[in-house]
């Protein structure tokens, strides 16, 4: 039995916002399938009782002081926008027709 | 002997000496390029001008008698992960083709400081992800021990131009291997320095909790001193480790092993590693033992999951991290015709934008984290983790650092691997641990393969923040050997 689906592929690929052709998804599903069966030995470590880690450090919440401090322009964090209105990001319509 | 074949130490000395200029020793090295590059393809980009204007600058920040570190004047080849104001950052990305970062990343910023002169932005995987740099956008770069090989990857382009003499030193990333591995199949230095050790502000991310900025070089000071001039704390990178960076020049210059009790990782050998690889290893640990350390076998059974464990980890981040290139603020957009919904803009950006390695690692992330398949995969991953750790911290109770070869096999052939990720997963089995527990380790060369002539990496690694140990251990080994050879194992390269 395979691990994965091509159905299942396939609403990965929308959920990842990813446009991804028939073929792609054939591709990719057979791909899959095999490192997902191959990750999943790692329910074969018996670590019910081990904590699990996030991050290779034991730090917790790093904070500075509230200060106003020098940041981007809005020519420069407008510099490399694929469209730009009136000092803004101009971008697709993000509601449906009769919103 | 000409300047591109000096050290980074030598090149420095020469010119806070005045013997030379920042400006002639980067035009020696962007000469080279252009000799060889054709060849290589290590470069994504450089541009002449910008570099010999900063080589310029440094030579009057000189004779105005500002004090510069050790490496002023000195060119490096800069990872294209690294954002930098002046030359353009892609990550190897169709996505991010001819983008203009309008802010330095703090390595970058460091490196301007200490007057390095950056030459370029070296090719790499996409986004960082591989062990080849096939999964480039832009081609691959070809290992100039073998231009029919890979040279290693994530920052391949970063250990070919160090090893073609077109570059004293480099920088690269390492998530899971990406500097280590590369210098390995290379012959040269490559260090992954203890997580947080360096900043990650300004660095693509790829899997945050991993993802580490280190120094290549030809040897094994110079790949310390560049280590120390771009580390230490950086208050924009929250997980920047607010502690003094280990004395890893000093380290560089002892290179003495006396004493030191060295373990050999019992899982790291047999089934699947190159008897070549495998014979030199086995000689690099008789010479620590001959130059007075204690060496004994040491068992981290858990390692051998490192690899499932890490193929969880780093595209769980990875699917967060990459939903940043949503075709709104900056980089390619795609179908914007009008018609369709920012959400159809998107997905077809995405589509056109990544290669198959990032969109394979964004499923498999996004899958790991669904609901449903959480505790089975992420969450277990996750606890791995820290059984790892764990087996790292017993054996350092026990020896002061754990060696094995860097890499099961020296550089394949390009193609081998290109649509096989599990295949191509394997050259970061040894790697991958110290990546997971954020410890520090490096390779070094140790010798030539007899199968293949190609050359074989050492790892040393050492605990967190005891990066000054790799450096020990690696020149120690580096002069005991250099000594049998003669002279540096890259001098054995065919000319190019």
């Amino acid at each position: 039995m395979s691990a994965i689906t091509r159905d299942e592929v396939a609403h990965l690929a929308r959920l990842s916002r990813l446009a991804l052709t028939d073929d792609e998804l054939d591709h990719y599903a057979t791909q899959l399938d095999a490192i997902i069966e191959s990750v999943a030995k790692v329910a074969e470590v018996a670590a019910e009782d081990v904590p699990p880690s996030s991050h290779a450090l034991p730090l917790t919440n790093v904070f500075r002081a509230d200060e106003v401090r020098q940041s981007l322009t809005p020519e420069q964090a407008l510099s490399g926008a694929p469209a730009v209105e009136d000092d803004r990001f101009r971008v697709p319509r993000i509601l449906g027709e009769e919103a | 002997m000409s300047l591109i074949h000096k050290t980074a130490a030598e090149l420095g000395a020469m010119v806070a000496a005045g013997e030379v200029s920042a400006v002639e020793v980067a035009e020696a090295h962007l000469d080279r390029i252009a000799e060889v590059e054709p060849k290589v393809n290590a470069f994504l980009h450089v541009d002449r001008e910008v570099t010999l204007g900063q080589a310029c600058a440094v030579d009057e920040r000189l004779r105005s008698g500002e004090r510069l570190g050790p490496l002023a004047g000195v060119p490096i080849a800069h990872k294209d992960i690294f954002t930098t104001r002046d030359m353009p950052t892609t990550a190897a990305s169709r996505i991010l083709e001819g983008w203009r970062p309008p802010y330095d990343a703090t390595v970058t910023r460091r490196l301007r400081e200490a007057g390095l002169v950056i030459l370029g932005k070296t090719n790499l995987d996409e986004f960082a992800m591989g062990s080849s740099t096939e999964n480039s956008a832009y081609g691959p770069t070809r290992n100039p021990w073998d231009l029919n090989k890979i040279p290693g990857g994530s920052s391949g382009g970063s250990s070919a131009a160090v090893a073609a003499y077109q570059a004293p030193l480099s920088t690269g990333t390492d998530t899971g291997g990406s500097i280590r591995q590369p210098a390995a199949v290379t012959g040269i230095v490559g260090m992954k320095p203890t997580y947080g050790g360096s900043s990650r502000y300004g660095l693509i991310a790829f899997a945050s909790s991993l993802d580490t900025p280190g120094p290549f070089a030809r040897n094994v000071l110079d790949a310390a001193l560049l280590h120390e001039a771009f580390s230490g704390h950086d208050p924009l990178d929250s997980t920047s480790v607010d502690a003094p960076v280990p004395s890893v020049v000093e380290a560089a210059r002892q290179g003495d092993v006396a004493g030191l009790r060295i373990g050999v990782v019992k899982e790291f050998g047999g089934d699947g590693y190159q008897p070549g690889v495998l014979a030199r290893f086995n000689e690099a640990v008789a010479l620590l033992e001959s130059l007075g350390a204690k060496v004994v076998e040491v068992s981290c059974p858990s390692f051998v999951t490192a690899l499932p464990a890490y193929y969880l980890i780093a595209p769980s981040e990875c699917s967060s991290n990459l939903a940043r290139f949503d075709a709104m603020r900056y980089g390619l957009r795609v179908g914007d015709d009008g018609t369709r919904s920012a959400e159809e803009v998107m997905a077809l950006t995405r589509a056109a934008g990544f290669g198959p390695e990032v969109k394979r690692r964004i499923m498999l992330g996004t899958y790991a984290l669904s609901s449903g398949y959480y505790d089975a995969y992420y969450g277990q991953a996750q606890k791995v983790r820290t059984v790892i750790a764990r087996e790292f911290e017993a054996a350092y109770h026990q020896v002061d650092v754990l060696v094995s070869p860097t890499t099961p096999t020296t550089a394949f052939p390009i193609g081998e691997r290109a649509d096989d990720p599990m295949a191509m997963y394997l050259a970061d089995l040894c790697t991958i641990p110290s990546n997971l527990a954020g410890n520090a380790a490096i390779s070094v060369p140790c010798g030539l393969a007899d199968e293949d002539g190609l050359p074989v990496g050492l790892q040393i690694m050492a605990p967190v923040l005891g990066d000054d140990r790799c450096y020990r251990v690696a020149a120690a080994v580096e002069k005991a050997l250099e000594s049998r050879w003669g002279g540096p194992l890259l001098k054995e390269a065919p000319a190019l």
